[in-house]
């Protein structure tokens, strides 16, 4: 089971939280004003590898967190 | 892998080109499907399908092998249910036997608001050309015997929709037919090639780059799942997709006959037999995106608590396997096919967990779009330029899973 360190609460597991998304990145590259709030609105990273994520911890203090886990090991990393 | 794709299948394997018309990434159902439509029906034969693995290594040989149509949007419904209609003739029509058998669907509703959302599910269906009926709690019975319809006492059956035309296939069998298919028309399937760039000419995509070297297309196609967010970003192409472990498991042998296909919105699981007698069960996909294929307790013990509620007889079965596949989740929980923006790349993507049954017509459409240049008129709902339009194609609810 993935476990996630809660800020407040301590090491709890994953069925405790609610998955938040990814945090919204729009790449440099789009300049045009529509396409960057089309891609902030609907478009991911979904990362293979380390991304950086919301959390809320649902069953537990009911505050968001931020942390990084790789996706290819389904592990939260520092 | 079984014995029918070891002993029977006397394939041409080719060798390598450096040039084709048009190169297909992932050799799963759809892209092989795709290759199938391009040599049988528009003589295209100068295709390459590059796999990373092996032929059906992924989610085309995880999947739970349910055919139905029973969508809640009009183009959904269309769509699928002319792929169930492919499924029905494409024994007849590969020569291969896919163990394709129709069994029906039960979609139980526990609730009124569930009962609301079946009838209109039944009244759409039928408006669009698939057979869906309500069903009171007897009726449902008769179909299923082994059905608790106090559901456990906590989920009364207040009635289900039944979707008499609802099928399962051997999925491996359906990868194998399309496959053989293929390069017996003289399609190249490159085993173990994963693609690590795209070839670009300006903006154009014009090849792809492999471990094995480059590979010229004319026009290149990925009907790659998992990894297709990283796919896309090689020509710098955004996706709203968001890749998700779903998990099945099966249990040991279960007397053969057991009725239909069990689902349910509410608890959000399904139950069907395979041809084996194994009961094949799955429920909602992890919560959050992953390409680990690491199977989870927690959904052993939340499929298991769910399915006894409605059948069961299902306690007294033991889990003999459980595995994972990576799925690509669409905000509105329909596919993406067709144009990318990027000239000379196509994508097939966004199967979630509905992947299987879409495999001859998601195949059909992206063989015409490759081959005339148009989209076909069913599958031009689904463009990825629906979300730049405002235009979501939104049906989870027909999902089964969320």
């Amino acid at each position: 089971m993935l476990w996630i360190t809660c800020p407040t609460c301590g090491e709890r597991p994953i069925t405790e939280f609610r998955f938040g998304g990814e945090l919204p990145h729009v790449p440099d590259r789009i300049t045009d004003d529509a396409e960057r709030n089309l891609d902030w609105v609907w478009m991911h990273d979904n990362v293979d590898g380390v991304t950086t994520e919301r959390w809320f911890h649902a069953a537990g203090c009911r505050r968001w967190l931020t942390l990084r886990r790789d996706t290819r090991t389904d592990r939260v990393v520092a | 892998m079984n014995e029918f794709v070891e002993t029977l299948l006397d394939l041409p394997w080719h060798e390598p080109k450096n040039s084709y018309d048009v190169v297909v990434i992932g050799a799963g159902g759809h892209g092989l499907a795709t290759a199938y439509y391009l040599a049988t029906r528009h003589g295209i034969t100068d295709v390459a399908v590059v796999e990373a693995n092996y032929i059906g290594s992924g989610n085309s040989g995880r999947n739970t092998t349910i055919i139905r149509a029973n969508y809640g949007i009009a183009e959904s419904v269309r769509f699928y249910q002319h792929s169930l209609e492919l499924y029905r003739s494409l024994e007849e029509e590969t020569g291969c036997w896919i163990m394709h058998s129709t069994k029906g669907l039960l979609w139980l509703a526990h609730t009124e608001s569930g009962m609301r959302a079946e009838r209109a599910r039944s009244l759409l269906n039928q408006a669009c050309g698939a057979e869906t009926v309500m069903v009171t709690p007897e009726e449902a019975k008769r179909i299923c015997p082994q059905l608790d319809l106090s559901g456990g006492g906590r989920y009364p059956v207040l009635g289900a929709s039944y979707h008499p035309g609802a099928a399962t296939a051997r999925h491996d069998r359906v990868v194998w037919a399309y496959a053989q298919g293929a390069m017996r028309r003289g399609v190249h399937i490159l085993q173990h090639t994963p693609v690590t760039g795209l070839l670009r000419d300006g903006e154009r995509v014009v090849g792809v780059q492999t471990d094995g070297g480059p590979i010229a297309a004319g026009i290149v196609m990925s009907a790659v799942g998992g990894r297709v967010t990283t796919i896309a970003a090689m020509a710098d192409v955004r996706l709203p997709i968001r890749t998700h472990p779903l998990q099945a498991l099966v249990t040991n042998a279960y007397a053969p006959g057991f009725g239909g296909i069990v689902s349910d919105s509410e608890l959000l699981c399904y139950v069907s037999q395979t041809a084996r007698g194994q009961m094949l069960m799955g429920a909602e996909f992890d919560s959050q995106p992953s390409y680990s294929m690491a199977s989870s307790f927690e959904f052993l013990q939340s499929v298991a608590s769910k399915v006894t509620h409605i059948l069961p007889f299902l306690r007294d079965l033991r889990v003999l396997r459980q595995w994972t596949g990576i799925c690509d989740i669409s905000p509105d929980y329909s596919p993406i096919m067709g144009a990318t923006g990027v000239d000379g790349l196509l994508v097939t993507t966004g199967w979630g967990t509905w992947g299987f049954k879409a495999i001859p017509a998601g195949g059909e459409a992206m063989a015409e779009l490759i081959a005339t240049g148009r989209t076909p008129s069913l599958i031009e709902s689904f463009g990825l330029d629906r979300f730049a339009r405002d235009y979501a194609m939104a049906d989870q609810g027909s999902a089964g899973t969320r």
